[in-house]
């Protein structure tokens, strides 16, 4: 049995249902109990948990960020959430010197069981500080764990995953998927940490890629595949734990790769995927990864200029025949 | 202001010996430094034992609390093991951390409840804030302690964090050791109240601010900081005057600091003040002594210790970095 769910509707289900299996679990940050977050994934839950649970913090994002550090230090599992993960700036120091670095800094001694979940991505004409793609940033960093779902299904089953597990994750939400309605099972579920996803099987190329690109990737796929050319799709899902293995077994068997995400691409995540398809795979590849990114610029305003700077589907066509020479 | 509570030989005498095993060990993470026995930088907090002590002493064993860059004292003053903190500062696998975080990162879950020093100026004043959030949430009856100096008080997250705590009531007492140096700046040069704590009055909080060289007088100041905040009445701050003998790291000659400084830190410090009053009450010469060489024993035992146990293994390098799934996160 299913149900059809928009992503923001299934992230609300999965933190519903942690918060009642899990009484240490709570929520803080922006608008999240009064208003019930603005993507609305919290709303009701000030009413049913109180406010020990769901907390509306001040404009501070340093601040709550590093009492969430805290607080997990003490045996608690917050989630809390920063509006746009462009605010991740303001709050670097505890998200990247404290809760990555706690467990090694101590031996071992703490770990911090938190979920920061931030929304991410272009397309909402937000202009420069609002509408960043930052996995490059949260992956650098040693000791963080990121996400970066690209459907509803995927969404509810990993971040019960994320609440679960012992340390910190990052969860970058694409703020264009929030409002799209999918199939999800019935049941609950969880999805493991580090799990590839082959959205579309094929021979051909493969294109690896996550969050909101995964479906502009497929819609590549079909336009592609009218002119023969089978591509096979590779959702990471997650981006740290990498699953390797997924990538070696679809790169052996297509030969040819791009990489798709939103970053700017100096300096990308996708960049250090192709780095590491290049030194350990190099046999297996019959031309030079790909890499299919932003523009090192900062993103636009104008409608006319942000769809200007990100991937789009015929990007990704234009790639694809590119590396495959067609 | 001058002490009125009567104090019993044996508190004050403890209060002694807990201030020269602070000094001692101090004196000897400097000498195995300068002896090229230690790596990196240390961060030394003599001169500010009076104030320790007496934090310390109000600090009931459940709480938490967080330290600094200049943190060893607030180990010994709390009780901590000064064998597994030296060796800790050595970089052996016997340290508190295993040898992973060094004298900045000195931490102790399972019987300080230390949360951690930290290397970034104001970084603990969130972290206390939240494991005061969390006495919230669970209901307990634990106060948590941040520790800090001046310098950090100008950092963003000493405003954001105590804010969110005076609002929220949270348990937290922060305890600002002002030894008037950042480093090399003055904190006057760069902050417009003559009193740091002070500024809690801006966001609703009591405070006080003490003589960080007279033990009784911070024991005191924090005793009923404590209570304050364990009763659910929500934050409260409480500044020592302190001096800071050394300059900022072992081996910075400070000399950027007036000669006046030093003469007063030294025509005010807290183990000789403490140990006249001893004298007076009738203690003897002989007695303070033994307890000096008593700390010193003591310390010279815990040098003995760091420097004998081994270093990690280079194997364990990759260890600790993920509660799960560690081999795959850190392979690439």
């Amino acid at each position: 049995m299913s149900k059809k769910l928009t992503v923001s509707k299934a992230i609300r289900e999965a933190l519903h249902e942690e918060m009642v299996r899990d009484d240490k679990v709570f929520i803080m940050g922006e608008d999240m109990a009064v208003m019930g977050n603005v993507f609305a994934i919290t709303t009701g839950f000030l009413e049913e948990f109180g406010p020990n649970r769901v907390i509306d913090t001040p404009i501070s994002e340093e601040g709550f960020c590093g009492m969430a550090v805290g607080a997990a230090m003490r045996g608690l599992r917050p989630v809390i959430e920063l509006m746009y993960n462009d605010f991740a700036t303001v709050a670097a120091d505890p998200i990247l010197n404290q809760a990555a670095k706690m467990r090694y800094m101590t031996g071992g001694q703490a770990s911090i069981p938190m979920v920061l979940r931030a929304p991410m991505g272009s397309g909402r004409r937000n202009a420069g500080q609002h509408s960043q793609s930052l996995e490059n940033f949260f992956c650098h960093f040693p000791g963080l764990k990121v996400i970066a779902p690209s459907s509803a299904a995927d969404a509810y089953g990993l971040i019960k995953s994320a609440i679960r597990d012992d340390d910190p994750v990052i969860s970058l939400e694409h703020k264009l998927l929030y409002a799209k309605k999918e199939e999800i099972p019935d049941e609950e579920y969880l999805i493991p940490l580090g799990v590839a996803d082959v959205k579309r099987e094929g021979k051909d190329l493969t294109i690896i890629t996550w969050s909101r690109e995964v479906n502009f990737s497929l819609e590549a796929a079909a336009e592609l595949a009218k002119e023969g050319i089978d591509v096979e799709v590779l959702d990471l899902r997650t981006l740290v734990p990498l699953d390797w293995d997924a990538i070696v077994k679809s790169v052996s068997k297509t030969h040819n790769v791009i990489i798709v995400s939103e970053e700017v691409k100096r300096g990308s995540y996708a960049g250090e995927l192709s780095a590491q398809i290049a030194e350990e795979l190099f046999d297996e590849l019959d031309a030079p990864v790909e890499r299919v990114c932003g523009l090192n610029i900062v993103s636009p305003f104008s409608p006319v200029l942000e769809d200007e700077n990100f991937p789009h589907p015929k990007d990704i066509v234009k790639a694809v025949k590119r590396v495959l020479n067609k | 202001m001058a002490s009125k509570k009567k104090y019993s030989k044996e508190m004050l005498l403890n209060f002694y010996r807990t201030m020269n095993r602070m000094r001692s060990f101090e004196e000897r993470a400097a000498e195995c430094f300068t002896k090229g026995m230690l790596a990196g930088n240390i961060h030394l907090s003599i001169g500010q034992e009076a104030a320790e002590a007496g934090a310390f002493a109000a600090i009931q064993e459940k709480d938490f609390f967080t330290s600094t860059h200049r943190g060893h004292g607030h180990v010994i003053a709390r009780g901590g093991d000064a064998k597994r903190a030296m060796a800790e500062l050595f970089g052996k696998k016997t340290g508190y951390c295993k040898g992973k975080g060094g004298s900045m990162h000195i931490a102790d879950m399972a019987k300080m409840n230390h949360l951690g020093a930290n290397g970034i100026v104001g970084a603990g004043q969130a972290i206390s804030a939240g494991s005061a959030l969390a006495s919230k949430i669970l209901g307990d009856d634990i106060v948590t302690v941040g520790c800090f100096g001046d310098g950090s008080t100008n950092e963003g997250t000493f405003h954001e964090s105590l804010n969110m705590a005076a609002t929220w009531k949270l348990p937290m007492v922060w305890f600002i050791e002002n030894n008037c140096y950042g480093v090399s700046t003055e904190i006057h040069r760069v902050t417009n109240t003559p009193d740091i704590a002070t500024r809690a009055a801006a966001y609703d909080v009591p405070f006080a601010v003490v003589d960080g060289t007279d033990v009784c007088a911070v024991y005191e100041a924090m005793l009923k900081a404590m209570e304050h905040a364990r009763s659910g009445k929500g934050p409260y701050v409480v500044e020592a005057k302190v001096y800071r003998y050394q300059g900022h790291y072992c081996g910075d000659p400070a000399v950027y600091r007036p000669a006046s400084y030093m003469e007063d830190a030294l025509a005010n410090d807290g183990i000789e003040k403490l140990g006249k009053k001893l004298l007076d009450m009738g203690v003897t010469e002989a007695e303070l002594e033994q307890i000096k060489k008593e700390a010193y024993d003591e310390m010279m035992e815990a040098v003995k210790f760091a420097d004998e146990s081994p270093y990690p293994d280079p194997s364990e390098v990759t260890e600790d970095m993920y509660t799960t799934d560690n081999e795959r996160c850190v392979a690439r």
